[in-house]
């Protein structure tokens, strides 16, 4: 186990495409760091960076302290996990497992010892003498995570090692994951895309975009306060509402105006005044989460601003049904009880919990509130 | 078999068999005046079959028909071209296989430019190496020696073979070889262990190929070796055009498929594996 520390890298490839641009992250031992953005972000080149297999351009790495930016792969103790699971298709599951160790002249006895372990623990056992193309998705994928078990590295690299799994099994493996990282309190880092993985297996999330991380930050604390209108977009499912609005000074209160085919309402927001009252007059995008705007039975909550809106649509998902409205022109998603829903057509009375509403710069796209 | 004979099916087995016969006629002509003697091949028709078998003709062939003032058959020569054949496949087959693992697998600065000047060598004509060649293997010391013709064969065949395993390579996730390299195997040990066992379709590919190009080779068999050294090909040409009085006609075909035997033998080995090594991936799943 090791502390990692990422310091300013910078990755230009030959051709000139510049693909990380100064990445700064730090993580403690046995932390679990995520690596999220969309796809071409630079969260594989960032791995492979970390494990030595391409140089950095510029920057250093630190792995338990200690620098490693000139350490090859097999010198950085490290393991990783592959999206597409990149077991040897010639070699037996054993002999896909005992590889590494081989090659690091364990002894025998200790290979056989760390192999069977390593089997019972992902429950493999029975597949020990299978070639990687007589077993399913998951169970390749098992063996992939057992291969990089078997090294008990410093630091585990996973890159979107459920992706080719189905919906079912990724769910799983995913619960499978977070017990071996609190059994084991290995350091990990995590590349994915699917922001769900993020949110449930992360003790530290980067969301990155153009080769740069947009925010760092725990799970709660980048849903909760997203940095600018692409984190607060990426992470959470449905999206955050993002409403363009204007900032209305009434009295001593300042908020949001919103209107829809009823009328309009100003939302008071209960912020920084000092903060607000910079932007009376402008035009701001309102970012505010599904699960903010509810029913009156859901919100159990009095003195929060009601607003009578106008259904458009609705999609029961079980547990609550997404009601959808039309504000300041804006496709909005709501989250409701059930049984409070109304029909599309009719109106219902929506309740805004604006304690957590944010406020971006239509421009620049930054968190301003 | 024949429940779901259309006549559209019917044609096609028409055509099939017609293209069938088309090619293994000259092999049955070959063959049967391979075993007639000389007055029955003048006296009969060239599709009938002998009215005695005889084996003297392969025999002449063989060990006693002229190539020129030597009167030795065919025999020094068969031994000659398996002398260059095997060592210019077998190295030009691993000088290839090593090559394609690099070329894929180990992008370094300007390795796509060495790709690109590997590929054009598939594409230069015979013609345009002879005298640049001629003059190496003098400068070598290895004209007319069957040490010279490998060289040549090597030479020119590592274009292809390189070619082939490059894109067989090409296929392999490089994710087997970053983890290899986490794993902590080298160069070698990742060429060796991982890819090799996995390289076996294209092996065979590549073998055949090669086999068959370099054994009926004529051009740099004439020019670059001559007498001794002269591999069978160029050996049966001077056979043919040996003339001493009556053209023993099935002696030349004996001799004629005596030079084939050997890529016969390698299709009807491995041939059918050339297919399915052409068309495999490395890695399925
Ligand atoms: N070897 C390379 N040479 C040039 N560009 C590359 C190379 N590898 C990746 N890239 C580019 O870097 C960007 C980031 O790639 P990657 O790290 O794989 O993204 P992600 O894993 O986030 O989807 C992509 O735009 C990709 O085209
Ligand atoms: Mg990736």
């Amino acid at each position: 186990m090791a502390a990692l520390s990422i310091n300013n890298v910078y990755k230009t490839y030959a051709n000139g495409t510049d693909v990380l641009k100064g990445i700064d992250i730090a993580i403690e031992d046995g932390q679990f760091l995520i690596l999220v953005g969309p796809s071409g972000c630079g969260k594989s080149t960032l791995l492979n960076m970390i494990a030595g297999l391409d140089d950095i351009t510029s920057g250093d790495i630190e792995i338990g302290g200690k620098r490693v930016n000139d350490l090859s792969p097999k010198d950085r103790d490290i393991a990783m996990v592959f999206q597409s699971y990149a077991l040897y298709p010639s070699m037996t599951v054993r002999q896909n497992i005992s590889f590494g160790l081989e090659i690091r002249k364990v002894a025998q006895a200790e290979i056989d010892a760390t192999v069977n372990r390593v089997a019972e623990m992902l429950q493999i056992t029975h597949l020990l003498d299978r070639k990687p193309g007589q077993m399913s998705g998951g169970q390749r994928q098992r063996v992939a995570m057992g291969r990089a078990l078997a090294r008990n590295p410093s630091i585990f690299l996973f890159d979107e090692p459920l992706s080719n799994l189905d919906a079912k099994l990724r769910v799983e493996m995913r619960t499978e994951i977070k017990l071996m990282h609190q059994r084991l309190k290995s350091t990990i880092v995590y590349v994915t895309h699917d922001q769900i993985e993020a949110m449930t297996l992360g003790d530290k999330i980067a969301v990155m975009k153009d080769g740069i991380v947009q925010q760092f930050g725990s799970p709660q604390d980048i849903y909760d306060n997203p940095a600018n209108l692409f984190v607060a977009s990426f992470i959470g499912s449905p999206s955050m509402n993002f409403i363009p609005a204007t900032v209305i000074q009434t009295g001593s209160d300042i908020g949001v105006k919103i209107c829809d085919d009823n009328g309009c309402v100003v939302l008071p927001l209960p912020h920084d005044k000092t903060k607000l009252a910079q932007f009376v007059g402008q035009e701001v995008i309102f970012g505010i989460r599904p699960e903010q705007i509810t029913d009156a039975r859901t919100a159990h909550r009095e003195g929060l601003p009601v607003m009578s809106c106008h259904i458009d649509v609705i999609e029961p998902t079980g547990p609550d049904t997404l009601v959808f409205v039309s504000l300041n022109n804006t496709k909005v998603c709501c989250r409701t009880h059930p049984t409070e829903a109304k029909r599309p057509g009719q109106s219902m009375e929506l309740v805004f919990d604006v304690s957590k509403a944010v406020l971006f710069d239509p421009k620049t796209e930054a968190r301003i509130v | 078999m024949f429940k779901n004979l259309t006549v559209g099916r019917a044609l096609v087995y028409a055509a099939l068999l017609l293209m069938a016969i088309y090619y293994l006629l000259p092999l049955y002509v070959m063959l049967t005046t391979s075993f007639k003697s000389l007055d029955d091949i003048r006296a009969g028709n060239m599709l009938s079959l002998p009215q005695a078998w005889q084996g003297g003709a392969w025999v002449k062939a063989w060990a006693e028909a002229c190539t020129g003032v030597e009167c030795n058959g065919m025999q020094g020569f068969f031994w000659n071209s398996i002398k260059m054949t095997l060592p210019a496949v077998a190295i030009s087959t691993i000088l290839g296989a090593v090559n394609g693992y690099v070329v894929s697998m180990w992008r370094f600065r300007g390795s796509d430019a060495l790709f690109t000047m590997l590929l054009v060598g598939c594409f230069i004509p015979f013609q345009v190496v002879l005298l640049p060649m001629a003059q190496v293997l003098g400068m070598l010391g290895i004209a007319n020696t069957t040490t010279g013709l490998v060289l040549v064969h090597v030479v020119y065949g590592t274009a292809f073979t390189t070619l082939f395993f490059r894109n067989f390579y090409i296929t392999v996730p490089d994710e087997l070889v970053k983890a290899a390299r986490i794993d902590g195997a080298g160069f070698w040990t990742i060429f060796l262990r991982i890819l090799l066992p996995i390289s076996g379709p294209i092996f065979v590919v590549c073998i055949i190929w090669q086999f068959t190009q370099i054994w009926n080779d004529f051009l740099f068999g004439v020019v670059f070796a001559s007498g001794e050294a002269q591999p069978i090909t160029v050996a049966l040409n001077n056979l043919v055009n040996t003339s001493t009085g009556v053209k023993e006609y099935n002696v030349d075909m004996a001799a004629a498929i005596i030079a084939a035997l050997p890529t016969l033998f390698v299709y009807m080995v491995a041939g059918r594996y050339f297919v399915r090594g052409l068309t495999a991936g490395a890695v399925k799943g």
